[in-house]
């Protein structure tokens, strides 16, 4: 069975955007939102976001914190920190230079 | 997240994986709350191991992480074999305290820089000329007023600056019963200027305060001098001092690490130059000359200049010799000016050790060299035990440079645990080192700061000693083939020829340490048997100081309350003591023929100083309470050889012209044995002895107010009448003190210090490497026969005589012994010509001195050698095929 695209290189922007309409997510459901805002179109291998997450936490995009539920489980929540606001504005102005070159490239050949 | 979290989640990296591991596990459960299958939501997050992985690497610093890992594997792996890293350690630990010592010492005399402004611009003046004895000299002493013409001479090129050598003297700061003593220095007034020093106190001396002959009575003490003894009072300032019937003012004290220009000798009391007596004499060379150069600067034309000068300087003053025969004028004045650099001071320890510290220095890397020899075998060997786990972790994937790490890290820590004992090793060391070449009478202070000079030593040691027997054997395990290692192993022989070029380096090096351990050794039995011709024992020495020089019958009339005092036996006066360290030397001419160049010592004694030295009489008398200077002399048979072609002086008559001045006569009454005058090392002196009373040319006596009563004791420790004695000179008569007491035993010893110093640590640092290089062997062989017990045990099943496997199992590695201590013998040979001024009548190709290394390691061979063939030779067939 071919797997969903994955966007490659978009991972980033998505779960950026993501957290900056929702603060405070944790994994499974920055995961679920993607699906869900794309329609149902993109799917995040599911492998793949907490190395991704983990990594924009080191570069200081995002920040998490541990809390308890109800059931005594704990869950790890995300949200964007200032620096992660000026990093999803860049990835925002990079993504539409690269749709729109990849548009024109469309529209012309 | 910063640099720093990542650091500390290296520390952490439990608890890392385990929230890792939580959120995943998090993500799963928020999956099968959502209804998914709890088997498909594990196979899409994927295999959880490599998550972690990634994620950590994210969030640590993933070398220091595998770095944090091998450290503790490797720790774990010495717990493990604690023996085997109980001994690495302690003989690393050993060579690295060793060198450390050794080089606190030589950077402490010969290379720290003195803590002043831009020392590198330093140079000590010295100078080459040939002895009358027509041997090459090296000296470092003027006269002041060659100092002041030379001074002139390049003021536009350099700063030259005159400092007295550091001495001991007597000074009170109260009445005279309170005389204590310190060490004062005369230095030129603008030396601390130019040394950009500033008070710690007060002022320091000027230029201003140098100008006229005895015009400055002012003192500068050094910061250590002002903490021992004033207890940092500020209120000495203004307090005065009176040294050599002078009284002096103390101005000001020095900065706090600046203890004068002589690494050794801790300088209390800094004087101006124009308070020396001699300032002003062109007869009297007593100071140095350092040279402050300014920058850029050639040296070369600076010191043609200087050269120049000084030559001239001599010359004028040669005019004065009249004495001295045309031939030893020339020599003289073929002296040349030397411009050495002196960044790290100039003192006459330095010079005296020098050499020796260097030549200990070498044998102490020698045999940390040796130990590094033995734990490269070691872990080696460790190495071959852990092929099979090296090979595993190829297999699962471990990179080259991995492996390399995990075997230097093991290394490493080895390294620094021996630092670390070999740090307190060097801590207690270095001093116990200063401590053994301290004469008791005048101790030497160096000055040993344990700072980052040592400590970066030290560092750099661990990390040079760690890649020196840690990289062979990490690059050998990292150079593992998974395959054949896990077979069994590929060549079997490869590993031991690398421990048996390291037994013969070591068989190298540890018949050199041994070789040179044995000269030093055999120079400081010879030297201290040397005869010198007198006896010391129970012999005192009292030099005495009298406050206004009192005529000699005075003098005569405390030897005499002396002989009274219960436990002595025998009293004499002399002007100096033998191999006391002064001299007066004269050319003889004998019945008006000129002098054939060949200088005589002198030296006075009353009537009864033979007898008291137990100096024998040969022919003749000796001298009566009647005998004068100039009149009468003692010769001994080296005299009378010299100067009388060996026949019987006694009666016959040779000339002397002191100073230039007229010619004395004097009749020989009486021949001596020969004795030691100045040097242990040196043919015996020609000597003449004259009678303590000098006739002042006036029909009187010339009062003198110093000499040395010579006090034979009865009791077998001499010291323990010293205070005695002391009180009963000052009762004898008023005026007369006793400045310094030692024993001639002290005397005499002070001559083999440096031998005596040399030989105990070089036959301590010889056993060492003998040891080292012993265990060493043994590890090998032990290692080699566990290695072929197979080879063995098939050779006695079929057959094969014990002798023909202890042969086998011996024959390569002591051949590796063989080689290498023929090589140390070549080096030895090669290295014998640095240390010969080292030695005394010891010869490299003495055979003694090249069997006693041999054989030395030739027992350590065949008692570390041994057990392993023992157990060679046990090998039980049976047991070892079947275990196979």
């Amino acid at each position: 069975m071919p797997k969903p695209d994955s966007l490659q290189g978009s991972l980033d922007l998505l779960v950026l955007k993501i957290l900056s309409r929702q603060p405070r997510l944790h994994g499974y459901a920055i995961m679920t939102a993607i699906q869900a805002r794309s329609g149902e179109v993109l799917r995040v291998e599911e492998g793949s976001l907490y190395p991704a997450l983990h990594r924009m936490e080191e570069a200081g995009w995002i920040r998490a914190e541990w809390i308890t539920k109800d059931n005594g489980r704990r869950s790890r929540l995300y949200e964007l920190t200032p620096e992660g606001k000026k990093q999803l504005a860049t990835e925002e102005s990079r993504w539409a230079a690269v749709t729109a070159a990849v548009n024109r490239v469309l529209r012309t050949v | 997240m910063s640099l720093w979290s990542r650091i500390v989640n290296v520390f952490r990296g439990e608890r890392l994986s385990r929230e890792i591991d939580e959120e995943l596990q998090s993500h799963i459960e928020e999956a099968i709350a959502q209804g998914r299958d709890p088997a498909e939501a594990r196979r899409a997050l994927g295999a959880a191991l490599r998550l972690r992985e990634e994620s950590r690497d994210f969030r640590l610093i993933p070398w220091l992480d595998s770095l944090r890992a091998d450290a503790i594997f490797g720790g774990r792996q010495l717990k493990k074999n604690k023996v085997a890293s109980a001994a690495a350690i302690l003989s690393l630990a050993l060579g690295i305290g060793a060198c450390t010592g050794a080089f606190r010492l030589i950077d402490a005399l010969l290379l720290r820089p003195l803590p002043v402004s831009e020392p590198e611009q330093l140079y000590a003046l010295a100078r080459q000329a040939n002895s009358p004895e027509g041997k090459t000299m090296t000296f470092d002493s003027w006269p002041y007023p060659a100092f002041q013409l030379m001074r002139a001479a390049v003021k536009d090129r350099a700063e030259l600056i005159a400092l007295s050598y550091s001495a001991r003297t007597d000074l009170t700061y109260g009445s005279d019963q309170d005389i204590e003593k310190a060490c004062r220095q005369f230095v030129s007034g603008w030396m601390f200027a130019s040394f950009g020093l500033r008070p710690a106190l007060g002022r320091l001396l000027t230029e201003s305060d140098d100008v006229k002959p005895g015009g400055h009575p002012y003192a500068v003490l050094s910061y250590d001098y002002w903490t021992r003894r004033f207890g940092k009072d500020p209120k000495v300032l203004g307090r005065t001092f009176r040294m050599e019937d002078r009284l002096y003012e103390i101005i000001g004290v020095g900065p706090e690490r600046f203890t004068g220009t002589e690494p050794g000798t801790v300088t209390d009391i800094f004087i101006p130059t124009m308070m020396h007596p001699g300032v002003t004499r062109s007869d009297w060379s007593w100071m140095r000359t350092l040279a402050r150069v300014k920058p850029g600067v050639p040296l070369e034309p600076l010191r043609a200049k200087l050269d120049a000068i000084s030559l001239a300087f001599e010359t004028e003053r040669a005019k004065g010799f009249m004495s001295w025969p045309k031939q030893e004028l020339d020599n003289w004045l073929k002296q040349k000016v030397l411009l050495e650099p002196a960044a790290a001071g100039v003192s006459d320890l330095q010079n005296d050790y020098r050499r020796a510290l260097v030549a200990l220095g070498v044998l102490v890397a020698l045999v940390l060299l040796i130990a590094c020899a033995n734990v490269a075998n070691l872990m080696t060997a460790q190495a071959a035990a852990r092929s099979r786990e090296m090979a595993m972790r190829v297999s699962i994937g471990a990179g080259r440079w991995r492996l390399v790490q995990l075997v230097l890290v093991e290394s490493a820590w080895l390294a620094m645990f021996a630092t670390a004992v070999g740090g307190v090793f060097a801590w207690w060391a270095a001093p116990l080192v200063v401590h053994m070449i301290n004469p008791p009478d005048n101790p030497a202070h160096l000055v040993l700061p344990a700072d980052w000079r040592v400590l970066g030593f030290g560092l750099a040691l661990t990390v040079g000693v760690t890649l020196l027997f840690g990289l062979a054997p990490a690059l050998r395990a990292s150079s593992i083939r998974p395959v054949s290692a896990l077979k069994g192993g590929d060549d079997p022989h490869s590993r031991r020829r690398l421990m048996h070029v390291l037994i013969s380096v070591q068989s190298a090096f540890c018949f050199l340490v041994l070789f040179v351990a044995g000269l030093f050794i055999a120079t400081f039995e010879r030297l201290s048997l040397q005869p010198t011709g007198f006896s010391a024992e129970r012999l005192l020495t009292l030099e005495t100081v009298s406050e206004r020089p009192q005529p000699p019958e005075y003098w005569d009339q405390v030897a005499e309350h002396l002989r009274t005092v219960p436990g002595v036996e025998m009293v004499a006066i002399a002007d100096r003591t033998l191999l006391g360290g002064s001299s007066w030397n004269n050319f003889i001419s004998v019945q008006g023929a000129p002098t054939n160049g060949v200088l005589a010592y002198m030296l006075s004694g009353s009537p009864g100083w033979l007898e008291t030295l137990r100096i024998p009489l040969l022919d003749g008398r000796d001298f009566r309470p009647s005998d004068t200077y100039p009149g009468m002399a003692i010769v001994n048979a080296a005299f009378a050889k010299q100067y009388f072609g060996g026949g019987n002086p006694t009666g016959k008559f040779f000339e002397m012209a002191p100073g230039g001045g007229p010619r004395l006569r004097f009749e020989v009454v009486g021949l001596a044995g020969d004795v030691r005058y100045r040097e242990m090392r040196e043919p015996i002196l020609p000597q003449a002895y004259y009678p303590m009373h000098m006739a002042d040319g006036k029909g009187g006596l010339t009062a003198r107010d110093y000499g040395v009563f010579m006090v034979r004791t009865k009791s077998a420790n001499p010291l323990a009448m010293a205070s005695i004695l002391r009180r009963e000179v000052a009762r004898a008569r008023s005026g007369f003190r006793v400045s310094n007491i030692r024993t001639q035993t002290e005397i005499n010893e002070s001559h083999t210090v440096r031998e005596r110093l040399l030989a105990r640590l070089a036959l301590f640092f010889g056993m060492v490497a003998l040891l080292l290089a012993g265990v060493g062997l043994y590890g090998v062989l032990d290692y080699s026969v566990l290695q072929r017990r197979r080879e063995i045990g098939i050779r006695m099943a079929l057959g094969a005589p014990a002798g023909d496997v202890a042969r086998r199992v011996t024959v390569d590695v002591l051949s590796m012994v063989l080689a290498g201590g023929l090589a140390g013998l070549a080096l030895g040979m090669a290295a014998v010509r640095y240390i010969e001024s080292l030695l005394y009548q010891v010869k490299a190709t003495d055979p003694a001195m090249l069997a006693f290394p041999a054989l030395a390691i030739l027992a350590a061979a065949i008692l570390a050698a041994l057990p392993p063939v023992i157990r060679a030779v046990q090998t039980d067939p049976l047991t070892v095929l079947r275990s196979e």
